[in-house]
């Protein structure tokens, strides 16, 4: 990680500290949605919603969100997520609107 | 000014132009009558007043993207005259406006066109046309609305009158960077190839031109004001590309080649944006990915000119109509705060934050003001572009593009 990043994070990591469901649904859908649509149905990143992620392990996806996709433009959220956040998300978007 | 109903006046003077009378002299009175008479008669075989007598050109739309509906504003009162409603899902929806600033073209996330009439204040349309879209133009002559799409990828061209597909241009890629150049022509670029396609409208069946060799993963492209010069933003390459489109054959050119060697690329949280609006005085003023700057290069020759360290990861570099300061708002998790940059020094002279959620930026179409979306604040915010006085709000449901009827007559907006 370079300076800036970790700037980033420690800019941002107490914003997010005591994050609740409620905000990190809101990240999921605004900024997440950036690139997979608000619904996250896909935009220029691809469909995310349940159906289109069950072939996924919770703890894999954590990991995806944590660290990124190399070679694709799947940030890692690592320097603006806890591990605990990271797996909360994964669990949303696998469960869907019933978590 | 607000599109109340027509007042008797307003009526009178629309039928009689130049006609003059008074109501406090008997002779006055009679033609009052004669013309209240006539225009009862009028009404019996004409059609209702017609909605257009209002003027539209300091109306305006705000793309309200969680509950699909566009609020139409009035710029010079400062304030919302209507809300439109039911267009689906417009998370990242942006919209174009017919030649008379009357209708506009709105492009959903979800696949929907849909062609609302602004005076009316009503859906006017709606065709669903894929499964996900992007963005969308016009054609200079105002028939053709192109739009192009994620989900299946490629264009799609319909009439601007009824909506009905005239062409399917298919890719196999997601399409971006979708805009209007003379010619009844437009120009987009794939996402999945590295292509740029020009398609000709101007015959009966539409004319491709593909280009190839434009770099690895192009995420959005603009064209200057005058047509000439495309440029695409490249997630996959450490450099821009360019075309020329005033030559025979254009060819990609590189532009900014480098222009993060050796600096580790920051994670990207949003795509840069990039339009029509970079021209900065002599310069073009562009986005950089991954890292906390703009870029600016010469407009004659596309040689780097400078470099401007930034807040954070510009998503828009927008240079004010007259071109003297640009603004640039940023991607999350820095995206409460606004920067304005003197395009002469290249300096940050104004930093501010106006709320959570900076979405999006729209000037009026001299510049005097600008309108800034604040999402999470649920508020779109007026300042002044030179005393940088905060001159009012405008209450709205997670606003995002804000779309003023000038767009009508500037090209590649």
């Amino acid at each position: 990680m370079n300076r800036p990043a970790i700037i980033l994070a420690l800019i941002a990591a107490p914003a997010l500290a005591d994050a609740d469901p409620e905000s990190l649904r809101r990240l999921v859908h605004q900024d997440c949605g950036s690139c997979h649509g608000m619904t996250l149905r896909g935009g220029l990143g691809p469909d995310i919603s349940p159906s289109a992620l069950t072939h996924y392990r919770p703890e894999d996806l954590t990991t995806v969100i944590l660290d990124g996709l190399p070679g694709t433009p799947m940030p890692p959220w690592r320097p603006l997520l806890s591990e605990d956040e990271a797996a909360w998300i994964a669990d949303y978007l696998l469960e869907g609107e019933s978590k | 000014m607000t599109p109340a109903p027509l007042s008797r006046n307003a009526a009178e003077n629309l039928r009689h132009p130049g006609f003059h009378h008074s109501g406090n002299t008997p002779a006055g009175g009679i033609r009052a009558r004669l013309l209240a008479l006539t225009l009862a008669a009028l009404a019996l075989w004409a059609p209702s007043l017609p909605a257009s007598a209002q003027a539209t050109g300091d109306l305006g739309l705000v793309v309200e993207r969680a509950s699909g509906s566009l609020l139409v504003v009035d710029q010079s009162e400062r304030a919302s005259i209507g809300r439109i409603t039911g267009l689906g899902d417009l998370s990242h929806a942006s919209l174009v406006y017919a030649p008379d600033e009357r209708f506009a073209y709105v492009f959903g996330r979800d696949g929907g066109l849909t062609k609302v009439d602004i005076l009316a204040q009503t859906v006017v349309n709606r065709v669903m046309q894929a499964g996900n879209s992007i963005g969308g133009a016009i054609s200079d002559d105002g028939r053709f609305v192109a739009v192009s799409n994620y989900e299946p990828g490629g264009v799609r061209i319909f009439d601007a009158e009824t909506l009905a597909m005239v062409a399917d241009i298919p890719t196999d890629s997601k399409t971006i960077g979708l805009v209007d150049i003379p010619g009844s022509r437009f120009v987009f670029s794939l996402w999945d190839t590295g292509e740029t396609w020009i398609a000709d409208l101007s015959g009966g069946t539409p004319q491709i031109t593909r280009i190839k060799g434009m770099g690895a993963y192009p995420y959005d492209a603009l064209v200057t004001g005058d047509g000439r010069t495309y440029i695409a933003g490249l997630f996959g390459e450490d450099h821009l590309s360019a075309l020329d489109l005033w030559q025979e054959s254009p060819k990609p050119r590189r532009i900014l080649p480098g222009y993060a060697k050796g600096r580790a690329g920051l994670p990207v949280y949003k795509m840069p944006h990039l339009e029509g609006w970079a021209l900065a005085g002599q310069d073009f003023v562009l986005p950089a990915m991954g890292q906390h700057e703009v870029l600016w290069v010469d407009a004659r020759n596309l040689e780097e000119t400078g470099r401007t360290p930034t807040h954070g990861q510009p998503v828009f570099a927008m240079s004010r109509p007259d071109g003297r300061h640009v603004w640039v708002n940023f991607a999350h998790p820095l995206n409460d705060t606004v920067q304005v940059i003197d395009s002469v020094t290249k300096a940050v002279i104004h930093k501010f934050t106006p709320g959570p959620g900076v979405l999006h930026m729209e000037f009026t179409p001299r510049g005097h003001e600008v309108w800034l979306s604040v999402r999470d604040a649920g508020k779109v915010m007026i300042y002044d572009t030179e005393t940088f006085e905060k001159l009012g709000e405008i209450t709205a449901e997670s606003p995002s593009g804000i779309f003023f009827t000038a767009r009508a007559h500037r090209m590649g907006l």
